[in-house]
Formats: C-alpha cells, sequence, structure tokens
C-alpha cells in the first residue's frame, strides 16, 4: 500500500529545515514537546483508538483518493504513533514526511469528530506534530513566511504600519464618491464596535472593506476600525504551530480593542481567524472566555437583519447554494443564522449534501492554502468530493463566508469546471441593500 | 490438568478480577490527575449536560454520522458489545460458579439463548478479524496488538461454547476458555480495550467543547 513516503514535494522550507536535524536532536525535541505540553488527551486518543476506520469516510482526502493512507486514522498512524513508537528517535527524513501529512494533507476541520465513535480529535492529534515541526525548524516555506510577517509586523502580509491607514483612507475616499457622507471611523475610542479583518483585505481585497463600510454606513452604525497595528485577526502562526507568535498576535487584538474601549470585536467574513481568536488562542493566553466580546460577520449581519437595519431593494433571484465554512459552523454554529441571512437575501437556496456541521471542508482550511503552490494540486484533486457535492446542487452561485473557503472553492470549481462563482454575504449585501441616496 | 483448573478457576480467577478491578480504577485515577495537571485549558470546559446528550446518540444504533456511514460496523459492533456484557454476566454456567463459590446468585439467561448469542459473538469477531486483514482501510493501520485482542475475545467466546457444547476436552477447553477470559479481563486495563474506560470519557469531553464552545452537535 502506497504511503506518504510515495507521495513526497519538494519543498525549500522542509527541505531546508530537515538538512539540520540529526535523530538525536529530534527525539530531544520531541520529548520535550510531549513531556511538556502533552497531557491525558493526547494520551486516551493514541491508547483508546481501535483502529476501526470508521473515520475513513469522514475525510475528503480519503473521499477523494481512497487511498487508505489518506484517512484521518492513517494520518495519525504515519506521524504521530510512527514518533511515539520510536521514542521520537526517527530519520530526519520521517520528519519531512510527518511535516507534510500535517500541514498540507489534514485541514484540521474536525469532521472526523463526527465519525469516531470514541470522540477522537486528530484535527488536535495532527496539531501537535505541526507544534513538533515548528519546533524543528520544519515548516513550509509559503506558510512559514506568513508567521514571520505576523512575527514582525503583527499582521499576515508584511502590510507596513502607514499602509493600513493609508488603505482605509483610500477604501474612504473611494467609497464617499457613492455615499458622500461615508467615514471609515480610525480609531474612535468608545464606539460600539471594533472591526477586524485579515491583512490580505487591505492587500488584495479592498473591494470587501469598502462594501462593510457601506453596509455599516447604511445601517447607522458607530464602528471604529484600529489605526494601529492589532487590526489584522487573521492567523498563520496558530497553523504552523507557533504558538508564541499566535498569542502575541491574538493579544495585540485584544488589547487594540481594550484600547479603544469598544463594547466588542465584529470580524469579518473568515473562519480561521475566528478559530484563532474565539478557540485557540485565547486559552493559550489564560483567558477561559474573551476579554472583549467577539462576534463573526455572519451573526453580525443576522443581529442587523433582525434589527431591521438592513434593508434590501430586491432579493438575488439565481438560485444559490451555501457552503458552510468548518471554523464557524462546527467552530460556532453558526449554520442556523447563516441561512437566515441567505434567505434573507436570496430566493431560492438550494441546500447541498451533506450540509451544516457534516459538510465537507473546501480542503484549504487549516493553512492547507498558505502552504502555497508545491502543495496546490493536492487539496484541490483531494477534493473532488467537494466538487461532486456542487455539481450536484446545479446552481451557480455559491455563498461561502470565509475567505479560505472562497481560495479553494474557487480553485476547485475552475479545475472542475464548474461553472459558478462564489460570494460572500458582503458581496451580496452590498449587491443588494437600498444605497442612502447621495445628497 | 486438574490442578491447572483448580488453579484458574481459584487463585488465577481472584487474580484476574483484582488487576481487572484496581487496574481499571487505577488508570482512570491517574488519567483524571493528569487531565487536570495538563489539560487544564481543555477540562476547564468540560460540561456534563453536553456530553449525555452527545453519548446518548453515540450510544443509539444509527444516531450519529459515523454510524449511519458505517452501517456495516454499527450493527455487528452493537450487537458484540451488547453480548460481550450480557452473555458473561446472565451465564447459567457463570452465576453457578458465583453460586458454589461465593454463595452469590442472580436470574439467568435461558441457555439456548445465551448459547446463540455467544455464537454471534464469535461470528462477528470472525468478521473484525476479516476487516482487519482485507478492508483497506482497516489494514492500513492495524497492528498485531488490535488481531490479537479481537482473538483473546473471540477464543474466550469460542472455547465457551465448546466447552458447553462438550465439543473436545471438555476439561482442556473449560480451562483454556477460563484462561483466556482472565487474560482479556487483565487486559483490559492496559491494552486497546481500554476504550472500555476511556471512551465515555473522550467522547464526553468533545462533545463538552462542541456543545458548549461551538455551540454545535458532534453526532
Ligand atoms: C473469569 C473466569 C471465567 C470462568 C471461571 C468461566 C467459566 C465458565 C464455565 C464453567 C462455563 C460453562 C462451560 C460449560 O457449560 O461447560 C463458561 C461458559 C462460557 N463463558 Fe465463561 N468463564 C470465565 C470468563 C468468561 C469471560 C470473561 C467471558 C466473556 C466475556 C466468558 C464467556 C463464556 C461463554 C460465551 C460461555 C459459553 C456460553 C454458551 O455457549 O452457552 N467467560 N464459562
Ligand atoms: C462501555 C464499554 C465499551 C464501549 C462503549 C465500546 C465501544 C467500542 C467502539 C465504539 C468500538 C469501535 C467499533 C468497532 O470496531 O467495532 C469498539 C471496538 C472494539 N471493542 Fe469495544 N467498547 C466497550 C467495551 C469493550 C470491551 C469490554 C471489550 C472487550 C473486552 C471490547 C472489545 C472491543 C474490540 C475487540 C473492538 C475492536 C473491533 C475491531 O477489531 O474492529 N469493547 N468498542
Ligand atoms: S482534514 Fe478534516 S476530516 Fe480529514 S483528518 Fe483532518 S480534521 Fe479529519
Ligand atoms: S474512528 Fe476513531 S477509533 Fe476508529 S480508527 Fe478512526 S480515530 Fe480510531
Amino acid at each position: 500500500m502506497s504511503t506518504i513516503a510515495d507521495r513526497l514535494i519538494e519543498d525549500e522550507g522542509l527541505r531546508r529545515g530537515v538538512s539540520r536535524l540529526t535523530p538525536e536532536k529530534i527525539e530531544k525535541v520531541f520529548k520535550e514537546l510531549i513531556a511538556g505540553e502533552c497531557g491525558a488527551r493526547l494520551k486516551t486518543y493514541v491508547e483508546s483508538c481501535v483502529r476501526c476506520g470508521m473515520c475513513a469516510k469522514a475525510c475528503h482526502y480519503y473521499m477523494s483518493h481512497k487511498d487508505p493512507s489518506y484517512t484521518p486514522v492513517a494520518k495519525v498512524s504515519q506521524t504521530m504513533w510512527r514518533l511515539l513508537a520510536a521514542g521520537g528517535r526517527v530519520e530526519p527524513q520521517v520528519i519531512y514526511e510527518c511535516a507534510q501529512v500535517a500541514y498540507t494533507e489534514c485541514n484540521l476541520c474536525r469532521r472526523c469528530i463526527h465519525y469516531c465513535p470514541l470522540g477522537i480529535d486528530t484535527g488536535y492529534i495532527i496539531s501537535v506534530v505541526r507544534r513538533l515541526c515548528h519546533k524543528l525548524g520544519v515548516t513550509p516555506q509559503y506558510i512559514q513566511d506568513t508567521a514571520h510577517s505576523h512575527s514582525a509586523v503583527l499582521n499576515q502580509m508584511w502590510v507596513k504600519d502607514d499602509e493600513w491607514p493609508d488603505t482605509l483612507q483610500w477604501q474612504e475616499e473611494e467609497a464617499r464618491e457613492e455615499f458622500p457622507g461615508l467615514r471609515i471611523p480610525l480609531d474612535v475610542e468608545g464606539a460600539d464596535f471594533m472591526y477586524s479583518v485579515i491583512a490580505p483585505e487591505p492587500k488584495f481585497r479592498t473591494q470587501l472593506i469598502y462594501q462593510a463600510a457601506a453596509i455599516f454606513n447604511a445601517a447607522g452604525l458607530n464602528w471604529t476600525m484600529p489605526a494601529t497595528p492589532g487590526w489584522d485577526n487573521s492567523n498563520m502562526a496558530m497553523f504552523t504551530g507557533d504558538s508564541e507568535i499566535m498569542s502575541r498576535v491574538e493579544r495585540a487584538h485584544y488589547e487594540t480593542a481594550q484600547r479603544l474601549r469598544v463594547k466588542r470585536i465584529v470580524m469579518g467574513e473568515c473562519g480561521h481567524a475566528f478559530r484563532a481568536v474565539y478557540d485557540v488562542a485565547n486559552r493559550w493566553l489564560g483567558w477561559k472566555w474573551h476579554p472583549v466580546p467577539v462576534v463573526h460577520s455572519v451573526e453580525f449581519f443576522w443581529e442587523l437583519i433582525q434589527q431591521g437595519r438592513i434593508k434590501i431593494t430586491h432579493k438575488y433571484a439565481d438560485p444559490v447554494t451555501i457552503h458552510d465554512p468548518c471554523n464557524i459552523i462546527r467552530g460556532r454554529g453558526l449554520m442556523d443564522k447563516l441561512r437566515e441571512v441567505t434567505h434573507f437575501l436570496c430566493e431560492n437556496v438550494v441546500e447541498m449534501s451533506p450540509n451544516r456541521e457534516h459538510n465537507y471542508c473546501c480542503c484549504a482550511g487549516g493553512g492547507v492554502i498558505n502552504c502555497g503552490p508545491p502543495f496546490k494540486n493536492v487539496r484541490i484533486v483531494g477534493n473532488s468530493i467537494k466538487a461532486e457535492q456542487l455539481r450536484a446542487t446545479g446552481v451557480h452561485t455559491l455563498v461561502a463566508p470565509c475567505h479560505n473557503c472562497h481560495g479553494g472553492l474557487e480553485d476547485i470549481i475552475s479545475k472542475f469546471g464548474l461553472g459558478m462563482h462564489t460570494k460572500f454575504l458582503g458581496d451580496l449585501i452590498y449587491e443588494l441593500m437600498e444605497k442612502p441616496e447621495a445628497e | 490438568m486438574h490442578a491447572l483448573y483448580d488453579l484458574a478457576v481459584g487463585p488465577l480467577a481472584w487474580l484476574a478480577f483484582g488487576v481487572f478491578i484496581i487496574g481499571s480504577v487505577y488508570r482512570l485515577l491517574a488519567m483524571r490527575a493528569l487531565a487536570l495537571r495538563k489539560d487544564g485549558a481543555f477540562v476547564a470546559y468540560v460540561s456534563w449536560p453536553h456530553a449525555f446528550k452527545s453519548l446518548a446518540h453515540w450510544f443509539t444504533p444509527f444516531g450519529a454520522l459515523g454510524w449511519r456511514e458505517n452501517p456495516g460496523v454499527t450493527i455487528a459492533t452493537f450487537i458484540f458489545h451488547i453480548c460481550l456484557f450480557l452473555v458473561p454476566l446472565f451465564l447459567m454456567g457463570h452465576i453457578v460458579l458465583f453460586d458454589t463459590f461465593r454463595g452469590w446468585s442472580w436470574p439467568a439467561l435461558p441457555d439456548g439463548a445465551a448459547d446463540v448469542l455467544a455464537i454471534v459473538v464469535v461470528v462477528i469477531c470472525a468478521y473484525f478479524l476479516w476487516r482487519r486483514l482485507s478492508v483497506p482501510e482497516v489494514r492500513f493501520v492495524t497492528s498485531a496488538q488490535d488481531v490479537l485482542v479481537v482473538s483473546l475475545v473471540g477464543l474466550t467466546f469460542l472455547t465457551g461454547v465448546l466447552a458447553y457444547h462438550r465439543i473436545g476436552d471438555n476439561l482442556v477447553l473449560t480451562t483454556l476458555h477460563i484462561l483466556s477470559g482472565e487474560a482479556m479481563l487483565v487486559a483490559i486495563p492496559f491494552t486497546r480495550l481500554s476504550h472500555m474506560l476511556f471512551g465515555v470519557f473522550s467522547r464526553g469531553y468533545i462533545a463538552s467543547e462542541f456543545g458548549s464552545v461551538r455551540h454545535a452537535k458532534d453526532w
């Protein structure tokens, strides 16, 4: 049977990383990691997994490749079990293999938890493998670059401190041509909420900031965006296994909100960022809940609709389908609100199957898309099951309130010729809303 | 052989039950202590109402996505596990032994029914072994220990059935049955069979995370 060793892909970051390792060094770091950071969860999961293979059908990689080395339990057997069996004393090449499995063949999407009768969290085990690879300096080059950026400038895309307010002002100016009174309020203390986005928005998707400003303006909201670092809510360090940088980024984000004394943080349509802010980094920082409440855009739009603050001129006529992003559905249970918002906006919603908590991942999340071009084909071919699922809906518009999902789904759509286009809720609301009259 | 039988039914039986019970309690307490010491940021979210709700789904055949998508295994594993508890606990042959040695007695299953259920367990063990060796995704992750534990369960039931039907040398088979049954009990706290001890807690924990933090179901 084929294994990860039969499909290795050259990556400069991984290659350079393993070239510096020896079995002794790996053993030392592995033992420290297991003794220092792992406890009952890892132990129970590894020991009580009955190797029944029920989780196989959970994973889109397996469902697409139909190769037994892609099942959730196989990913664990090729990484963590192997390391544990050897007490961490393995050849550097094994770390290369572990890194490729952990960073590029698992999206940490948690779908397999719905299949494993023992509730084993494969995503967690894979995160531990990533943490080891990070500590050993074996990380894919592209995603490591984003982690470096987080470390240097506290955002993912090397956006410089002055480029950020410049970009916002530029968007404000553009938007004022359409909505003369519009502001993107910077650093307003005591505003109702701080709006935070991921760094790709100011870098390549400024239209999304424009649209958000237009929506908040039309709804007459009292909001602000920070003028200082801490504005980026994305967190690739979480996915490389660099918990230290991850928590620095998150601390800056929360502290910025506290400095502005806002009532809460509203996060843009991104899933992984929400996972970092809501579920992961707060724990590393020792906060059980959040020092400032956080809501995802889906929930926020839902509230605005409930309050009658978003009014639309007409409904979107073409049939749409909904992709449920793992990090806000299995990660936050927003499936009903997502549907209520979509039904409010669209005439005809065709559900895909399976959906809601059982939805298949886009195969871009968990940092996989951020590992860049070397691994692109694996994640696209590795999700033919998603392509089938999308094709079966027969519709041409796909609502996906998550940046990563957009990236992954667009790749799948073009590879499999599905003839669909993806939309954020913000795209739809902006397109359909009653726009305040220019004075 | 008689001496071995006496040993198996006497001191070894005590030993086996002792190791099983004390070992299980020890492992549970040690794991709890480890969780409190090292997994504080996760134990903090344990929520029993969410755990019970999820467990109710997972203890219902076809009550969770994983069961529905693996119907063969689901039917087999539910029957297997129910019989695994039902047959030895309510078997006339076993109750008689407790009655003789300790004077304890409780209602038994009709012998015929127990016999059929025991044979069913043997058949399901054979099915599990077959899966291990021939279903690719199962074979990929199978190790010697996995084959061993299913075989041990299968052997215990098989020898029990053979002894009951007086097939082969009755003394040898009964002795073998008792020894394998004892080995199985001893194996529970220290092998993969420990899923009996930890399974409800690992599920209960993840159900708490899903229920109280992520507000989503995990079944
Ligand atoms: C701990 C020590 C054990 C002792 C002393 C013991 C003893 C016995 C005896 C005396 C019989 C009756 C055989 C006959 O009728 O000639 C029997 C049958 C049987 N025992 Fe055990 N047993 C033990 C453990 C187990 C365990 C752990 C299991 C399964 C989990 C088990 C399952 C069975 C089965 C399935 C039968 C045959 C039932 C039938 O076909 O009617 N036994 N056992
Ligand atoms: C409350 C107690 C238990 C629960 C909830 C439980 C649950 C499970 C589950 C969910 C599976 C996976 C499905 C499968 O492969 O069949 C499994 C497998 C298994 N269980 Fe249990 N179990 C329990 C007790 C036991 C005990 C006491 C034994 C034996 C002494 C046992 C022996 C096995 C074996 C051998 C397998 C593996 C079957 C295979 O090879 O695929 N279980 N158990
Ligand atoms: S990609 Fe998702 S389903 Fe597959 S192993 Fe990882 S967490 Fe499980
Ligand atoms: S379903 Fe759970 S117990 Fe079964 S092989 Fe997968 S991880 Fe292990």
